[in-house]
């Protein structure tokens, strides 16, 4: 851990230094332009973080509201307000905004675009048009699926599984699924971008070893973005050609096969789980270190780990046609490798927990929602693993035990993180500080309400409560009930953010450049930074989570002494353009 | 502390025109190096799109070895050999451009470059002739599909959905890449004094090279069926 200043060799006082540094007084890249048409074309990554920021915000209040609408209708055995169709439609409608245009998006592109450039020292991704490219692409594909949700909707579970999807259901699932195929090009070409931007455009000193493990997170996540989306793309592609031209690949008659669909779709969609979980777990990573104050246990092995989960993520998609009708054999094997991919995951908790362990923790609410993130991932993951056993799941697979686990993964996992994130870097992005009492309150209800919204789900599932049903035998009833109390619960917590956070745009107190004192180089420049990030190309000289060492080096500037801190450092003196 | 600092934009080659490096590079080296990862990266999104058409394809031959073997038997080899011919020929006027590109002799780069437009356009005719043979015989899996042999027509069906299928996407990729080499072709066009950085030709170049060699897995795929 010798890394030392010496590393870079500082540049003096020559001309070219100081016709750089004159650009510091660049405004803030909220500042930059304030016409519609600034917004609109801005190439700036940290715009279009905030363009995807409302988008896709509103997209979760679709979903929600389509969550909330099912959870209405279950209060009651025989529904309340809906017909069996509009159910169906409905409870397809939030699968499909929550997991197309709202999970898998929204760390990576929100978060993501804000602050992988920031974190490698960059000043922007690699290719900024294909940038904007990808946030309107994905706007279209919203509003194609939206579209098709408000002309008729869409009835076949956000799977989209043949014969039904392709033979049967006369929704709009064409329109539906070509809005789900852009979209996924929009997650590629984000992917694309993330990808060389880690690889080239790291600052000098950056190794790969020093880098923060949300890029880690977010590397590992962009190439399951290029390798898996083009699958589900094709395959997508191949449901429409067979529904508009019958040319008979899913088709029985014609010497086609429906569950080759399934192969294809999980192919994709197991991996798309870790799209949604690993920018979560880079979240958590990067929140815990700072409220821990301390360096994360670890870290080769979290870094590490969230390769393991990107490559293992490939090899285990037959977990989820155990009763497809594969053969006992593939159903071992499968069962095996998805075993094995709890690992690393497994790993990454572990090394959280140690993280946490004897350090100076203080209880923010990004730590809240981390605290979150942990104790309902933990459940989710392990909940995996009775699916994951062949003779289990057979017994829970299209119950409510399913349709808990991944909720817990999804919302309680990522979701929770999302929030830690967005709490976290608010003040970067905004240069305003949220509310913090009611921050924390909101994680408090947040964890309750989900509680008591998929604890029974589980309980029901195990009792043999199928999914996507709309009618159900009385007994279940209760369950179905408290369910849907929590529901409410959550909807609060989820109402909270959006009035504090938007209040906070106007009234919340301003931030610092670096109100956590935390270590990064999001946080050595202004808050909200300029539109080039860096006025100074920065140049890294030690490890990325070096806490230790930043509160001693406090202490000894306390006593006028000054320490060599090997920590991603900028020059002081730009740190006079803060505040 | 270590406070460093690096200058931008100061030390590039000469013949690089200063505005070709985009504002968020340091060089041009690092502006061609993105390039050449983010290109590997696309290539790598193509292959596992073509990846899953070329699984599909498998399994359904497999299963239906006996029938496709029939079926394949529509398909006219010698158009197929002929656009084998043209399209590899094609590799290598394009490798070609990519080499004057990079040696900055303008004429022959754009020689070069339409050779190559005109041997990618020659083989979406030769491809437009065959499609035409099919629809004109029935055998495009729509609405009028007619089989001359029942007992496997729909074996057959489905042998003629990958072929278009898997040929069609291709040929839109053909497309594509023709609008690109003409982009490339209207830059050199106007680029007089042989500045412009080689690199946009490069990427076109392994675009281009990827189009060929999805369609060597194609040909034999689709109209060498062995026995
Ligand atoms: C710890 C490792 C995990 C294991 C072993 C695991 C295992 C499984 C299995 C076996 C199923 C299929 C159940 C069935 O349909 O019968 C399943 C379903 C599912 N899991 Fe996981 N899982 C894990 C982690 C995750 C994570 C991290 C996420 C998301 C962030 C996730 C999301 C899902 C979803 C969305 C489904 C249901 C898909 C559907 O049928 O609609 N899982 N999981
Ligand atoms: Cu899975």
């Amino acid at each position: 851990m010798s890394a030392h200043s010496e590393a870079g060799t500082p540049v003096g006082a020559s001309p070219e230094t100081s016709a750089v540094s004159s650009h510091r007084s660049e405004p803030s890249y909220l500042s930059a332009g304030h016409t519609l048409r600034s917004w609109l074309f801005t190439l700036d990554h940290k715009r279009i973080a905030i363009l995807y920021l409302i988008t896709i915000s509103a997209f979760f209040v679709v979903g929600g509201l389509a969550a909330g609408a099912v959870r209405v209708e279950l209060i009651s055995p025989r529904g309340t307000f809906m017909s069996n169709e509009v159910y169906n439609r409905m409870f397809t409608l939030h699968g499909v905004v929550m997991i197309f245009f709202f999970l898998i998006p929204a760390i990576p592109a929100i978060l993501g675009n804000f602050l992988v450039p920031l974190m490698v020292g960059a000043r922007d991704l690699a290719f900024p048009r294909l940038n904007l490219l990808s946030y309107y692409l994905y706007l279209a594909g919203g509003l194609l699926a939206l579209t098709a949700a408000v002309t008729g909707g869409v009835d076949t579970g956000w799977t989209f599984y043949t014969p039904y999807s392709t033979f049967y259901s006369s929704s709009q699932v064409t329109m539906t699924i070509a809005g789900a195929f852009i979209a996924g090009f929009s997650s590629i070409a984000t992917g694309i971008n993330f990808i060389v931007t880690i690889h080239k455009m790291r600052a000098p000193g950056l190794t790969w070893f020093r880098l923060p493990l949300f890029i880690w997170a977010h590397y590992a996540t962009s190439i399951i973005i290029v390798l898996g989306t083009p699958v589900v793309a094709i395959t997508l592609l191949l449901v429409v050609a067979e529904r508009v031209f019958h040319i008979g690949v899913f088709d029985p008659r014609y010497g086609g096969d429906p569950v080759l669909f399934q192969h294809l779709f999980w192919f994709y969609s197991h991996p798309a789980v870790y799209i949604m979980i690993l920018p979560a777990m880079g979240v958590i990573s990067e929140v815990i270190a700072c409220f821990a104050r301390k360096r994360v246990f670890g870290y080769h092995f979290v870094a590490g780990s969230s390769l393991a989960i990107a490559v293992l993520g490939f090899l285990v998609w037959g977990h989820h046609m155990f009763v497809s009708g594969q053969s006992m054999y593939a159903g071992m094997v499968f069962s095996f490798l998805s075993f094995l991919v709890a690992i690393p995951s497994a790993v990454k908790v572990f090394n959280w927990t140690a993280t946490i362990y004897k350090g100076s923790v203080s209880f923010d609410a990004p730590m809240l929602f981390v605290f979150c993130f942990i104790g309902l991932f933990l459940i989710g993951g392990l909940t995996g693993l009775f699916l994951a056993s062949l003779a289990t799941d057979v017994h829970l697979t299209h119950t409510y035990f399913v349709v808990a686990h991944f909720h817990y993964v999804m919302v309680g996992g990522a979701i929770s993180a999302y929030f830690a994130g967005l709490h976290f870097w608010w003040p970067k992005i905004t240069g305003r500080m949220y509310p913090e009492v009611i921050a924390r309150i909101t994680a408090v209800i947040l964890f309750m309400g989900f509680h008591l919204t998929f604890l029974p789900q589980f309980l029901m599932g195990f009792a043999g409560m199928p999914r996507r049903y709309h009618y159900y035998p009385p007994e279940f009833q209760t369950l179905h009930v408290m369910s849907t109390a929590g529901a409410t619960v959550m909807a609060i917590a989820y109402l909270l953010p959006v009035i504090y956070l938007v209040w906070s745009l106007k009234y919340g107190r301003v931030a610092s450049a670096n109100p956590w004192n935390a270590t990064g180089l999001e946080w050595q420049i202004p808050s909200p930074p300029p539109t080039h990030n860096f006025d100074e190309v920065p140049v890294v000289t030690g490890e990325p989570y070096d806490y230790e060492h930043l509160a001693l080096s406090e202490n000894e500037e306390a006593d006028g002494t000054r320490a060599a801190v090997p920590r991603p450092q900028l020059d002081p003196a730009a740190r006079g353009g803060a505040a | 502390m270590s406070a460093v600092s690096r200058s931008s934009h100061l030390s590039q080659p000469s013949h690089v025109a200063f505005d070709e490096v985009s504002h968020q590079f340091e060089d041009i080296e690092q502006q061609r190096e993105a390039y050449v990862v983010g290109m590997w990266a696309f290539l790598v999104t193509e292959i596992m799109f073509f990846g899953a058409v070329f699984l599909i394809y498998t399994v359904y031959r497999t299963l239906n070895h006996a029938a496709f073997y029939e079926a394949h038997k529509q398909l006219d080899i010698g158009l197929g050999t002929l656009n084998t011919f043209i399209l590899l020929t094609s590799s290598l006027t394009m490798a070609l451009a990519v080499h004057w590109a990079q040696v900055r002799n303008r004429r022959a780069q754009i020689m070069a470059l339409t050779s190559t437009l005109g041997l990618a356009g020659a083989f979406i005719v030769v491809k437009a002739i065959e499609y035409s043979h099919k629809f004109a015989h029935h055998l495009f899996p729509g609405g009028n599909f007619v089989y001359p042999d029942a007992s496997i027509a729909d074996q057959a069906r489905l042998f003629f959905s990958l072929y278009f299928g898997a040929t069609g996407l291709h040929a839109l990729h053909v497309v594509v890449g023709m609008l690109v080499i003409g982009a490339m072709l209207t830059r050199a066009l106007r680029d007089r004094d042989a500045r412009a950085d080689y690199i946009p030709v490069e990427m076109t170049g392994l675009y281009w090279h990827f189009v060929d060699i999805v369609w060597i897995f194609l040909f034999p795929l689709l109209y060498l069926i062995p026995r």
